[in-house]
């Protein structure tokens, strides 16, 4: 349908990608089957190889290198964290080369390290850049149509989503609001809960408001809904999920082939 | 005037019917309606009026079909649109409500309105045939990925009645849809129903203290009675003509009635000190985003200071800014030494106690302010934190109850009182640690006239009495009761300027 324009509707989004059209429920099941795989074992071959795969696929992402740094950063320090902790603290196997209390470094715990680094790598940057280009809208008719989960469920998400931004906003007058009063000097504690059992009811009044406006308008009619807007689930989403898992299964062959699959449960 | 085919043209009116109808709340004693019998023929265009707590709103919500099941109340009597079940005649009836920011559903502007569409099963296609045209009729002229978020108050009411009207009611309710916007808002969602209303035959009724709004556009006025049932029906001219007293004793705006103000004494006081002095300041709501600067204000003793200009300007955010609560961006906001009475630096660095006795600030939200489990608590907040003696605390928040006539609720939880009752607490919970500068938000924001002229007595007695009061405000009434200066921030990033002193 021509109105409906999908085109340019992201103006407040990253530069549209080959990623942005993509049906957002195939960006969660990829990033799912690849995640759900590396988490099973933890050895640097598995995510190595996902990692390779992946680095080959950004650079067809159509992300500059600077959008993808920004957004990416937080895995970027998440990784390393996780790995020097895990080095410091990390099972302790053959050689010890450094020791200071409860650290201790071991070959074993740089094996682990790195593999650490590796796996939050390998997991954490493709979610980011799958998900930094789905809008919330899409995903909802996407989840309602393709996967078909209830509409309550997805659309009363949707809606309470948006109320988000209020409650910034509620927070923020309820702290001024307090300080106002007089009893902003002290127990900060005691005012924080006190602020956040207030955001609470606030919200809930909200929502029972949100609620009657969406009955109002037909919520919950007990008739087949139908959707604005179609969420198309065609051979490029199928394409999506058949990467992430060919991903998956080549870094697990690999992984066992080598002898390194370590799983976790074991 | 555009051919009915091709807008979303309401099918035909639909009728309501109450007989000996009922609703009671669960969990509360009184009937909010009870022994009503009206009727309503297709394509009448009604004003519901009644003293607040007579079942306007009550009624409106049945007829919606959103009261809820047994479990929210129980009902007498039988309720009927188009002779069915209002539950049953969801999509026939469309509802409007006052606060805009609970009636956007959904992020993008064509999605939201098209939202009651979908609910109702209408095919794609037609979906966006009515969405485009919907939009049209109220005439918001955007984008339909535009996101709902960057909407104004009246662009978001105007939304939400094309959601409405996508759905092509028969029976169209507005349940006070201007009561939260500006004045600018308020012509533009009535400009949009009357075009609304031009070309469809759909019933219409609603709520709204303000007559005059939409005197013109009914030709019926119907007032509930709070001791049940109805009270006066009948043409507008004549209804209004009857019942003018009792209108405005119930805090209807009837046009004609003047408010009857004792005039303010206006320029009596000047003292050679200003209690405040706001010097190049620039204000920031989010640090970093300054919205109007170069601003130099001084506020004094035994005068009042409106606030105006258009939304977004910074009004609330300069209120604030005066309040020591919010941050200069750049500048200061300088206390006059006997007003800082021993308080260190300028507002801003303040102890929240210090506030107490200087500076008293009434939001406009008063759900944002309202912290304790009682009336008579929530107005013994400052006072217990100023660690007076049980004695004087008492004595004060009696007199507070007795002159914001509250003394009948003084056990009530806050949360419970109604709109007008809650402004007046929030007013009182400020009074009574007797600051000498009053900072008010929008303190007539969707009041009845009743709570309305109240207000404006208490502050015009508070500013003749030696009190400094800073307003923010739109309403043009208000700032003409009791403005000494009118402060108008012009709403681009260029300095302000007072447009006028009386």
């Amino acid at each position: 349908m021509t109105l409906v324009a999908p085109d340019g509707r992201r103006a407040n989004h990253e530069p549209r990608s080959a990623l942005s059209h993509l049906n957002p429920v195939a960006k969660l099941g990829a990033s799912l089957v690849l995640a759900l795989v590396l988490v099973l074992t933890i050895d640097w071959v598995s995510a190595g190889v996902a990692l390779a795969c992946e680095t080959v696929l950004f650079f067809w992402a159509g992300l500059t290198l600077r959008v993808f740094f920004l957004r990416t950063a937080l895995v970027w320090i998440a990784a390393p964290a996780a790995g020097l902790t895990t080095l410091l603290y990390g099972q302790a196997a053959g050689t010890v080369h450094w020791s200071f209390g409860l650290v201790l470094v071991t070959d074993g715990s740089i094996e682990l390290a790195v593999a650490t680094v590796l796996r939050v790598l390998a997991i954490g940057l493709p979610a980011v850049v799958l998900f930094i280009t789905i809008d919330p809208t899409d995903l909802a008719d996407g989840l309602g149509q393709v996967v078909r989960l209830p509409a309550r469920f997805v659309l009363g998400g949707l809606a309470g989503l948006r109320m988000v931004g209020l409650f910034l906003d509620d927070w923020r007058a309820l702290e001024l609001a307090r300080r106002a009063r007089g009893i902003g000097d002290s127990g900060a504690i005691r005012r924080f809960a006190n602020q956040a059992f207030a955001l609470l009811v606030l919200s809930i009044r909200r929502g029972s408001k949100l609620a009657t406006a969406m009955e109002a308008r037909g919520f919950g009619a007990p008739l087949e809904r139908t959707w604005a807007r179609e969420s198309v689930f065609g051979a490029r989403e199928y394409a999506l999920m058949g990467i992430g898992l060919a991903i998956a299964l080549l870094s697990a062959t690999v992984s066992v082939a080598t002898g390194s699959w370590n799983f976790v449960l074991a | 005037m555009p051919t009915r085919s091709a807008t979303p043209s309401p099918d035909a009116g639909v009728s309501i019917d109450a007989r000996s109808w009922g609703w009671r709340h669960s969990g509360r004693r009184a009937w909010a309606v009870s022994d009503l019998n009206l009727r309503i023929e297709p394509g009448e265009r009604v004003l519901l009026l009644g003293a607040s707590g007579s079942g306007k709103s009550t009624l409106v919500h049945a007829l919606a079909g959103v009261l809820g099941g047994d479990e929210e109340g129980e009902y007498t009597g039988q309720l009927r649109v188009d002779g069915r079940d209002p539950r049953q005649a969801r999509g026939r009836v469309g509802l409007l409500l006052q606060d805009p920011d609970s009636q956007v559903i959904l992020a993008r502007v064509g999605d939201d309105v098209a939202f009651g569409c979908e609910n109702l099963g209408v095919p794609r296609a037609e979906i966006w045939r009515r969405v485009d045209a919907s939009l049209r009729m109220v005439g918001l002229n955007l984008p339909l990925n535009h996101p709902t978020s960057a909407l104004s108050g009246g662009q978001k009411q105007r939304l939400a009645l094309a959601g409405v009207l996508a759905m092509r009611p028969g029976l169209l309710l507005l349940d006070e849809p201007t009561a939260n916007l500006d004045p600018e808002g308020v012509r533009d969602v009535r400009g949009s129903v009357a075009r609304v209303l031009d070309q469809s035959d759909a019933t219409f009724l609603v709520i709204e203290h303000r007559v005059s709004i939409w005197q013109d556009l009914v030709n019926r006025v119907i007032v509930l009675d709070r001791d049940g049932g109805v009270l006066a029906d009948g043409t507008p001219v004549d209804v209004l003509a009857r019942q003018r007293e009792h209108l405005a004793e119930s805090g209807v705006w009837v046009p004609g009635v003047p408010p009857l103000l004792p005039e303010r004494r206006r320029g009596a006081t000047s003292t050679p000190q200003p209690l405040l002095r706001a010097e190049s300041l620039s204000i920031a709501r989010v640090p970093g985003r300054v919205v109007a600067s170069g601003i130099d204000l001084q506020i004094v003793a035994g005068a009042a200071v409106a606030i105006t200009g258009p939304n977004g300007a910074g009004k609330s955010t300069l209120a604030l800014t005066l309040a020591g609560l919010n941050q200069p961006a750049a500048g200061r906001v300088i206390a006059g030494r006997a007003f800082a009475n021993g308080a260190a630096g300028d507002p801003i660095r303040w102890k929240s106690r210090d506030l107490l006795t200087r500076i008293g600030t009434v939001f406009q939200d008063p759900e944002h302010q309202l912290i304790a489990a009682t009336v008579r608590a929530e107005l013994a907040v400052g006072p217990r934190a100023l660690r007076l003696t049980d004695a004087v605390i008492t004595s004060r928040v009696d007199e507070l109850l007795g002159r914001l006539r509250l003394d009948h609720l003084a056990d009530a939880h806050p949360f419970t009182l109604s709109g007008g009752e809650k402004r007046r607490l929030s007013v009182g919970t400020v009074l009574a640690t007797r600051p000498g500068l009053l900072v008010l938000d929008e303190p007539t924001f969707g009041q009845d006239f009743r709570t309305w002229r109240e207000i404006v007595r208490l502050l015009g007695e508070l500013i003749d009495g030696g009190t400094a009061v800073v307003a923010v405000s739109h309403d043009t009434d208000f700032v003409a009761a009791l403005a000494d200066v009118e402060y108008r921030l012009p709403g681009t990033e260029r300095s302000a300027a007072p447009v006028f002193d009386r």
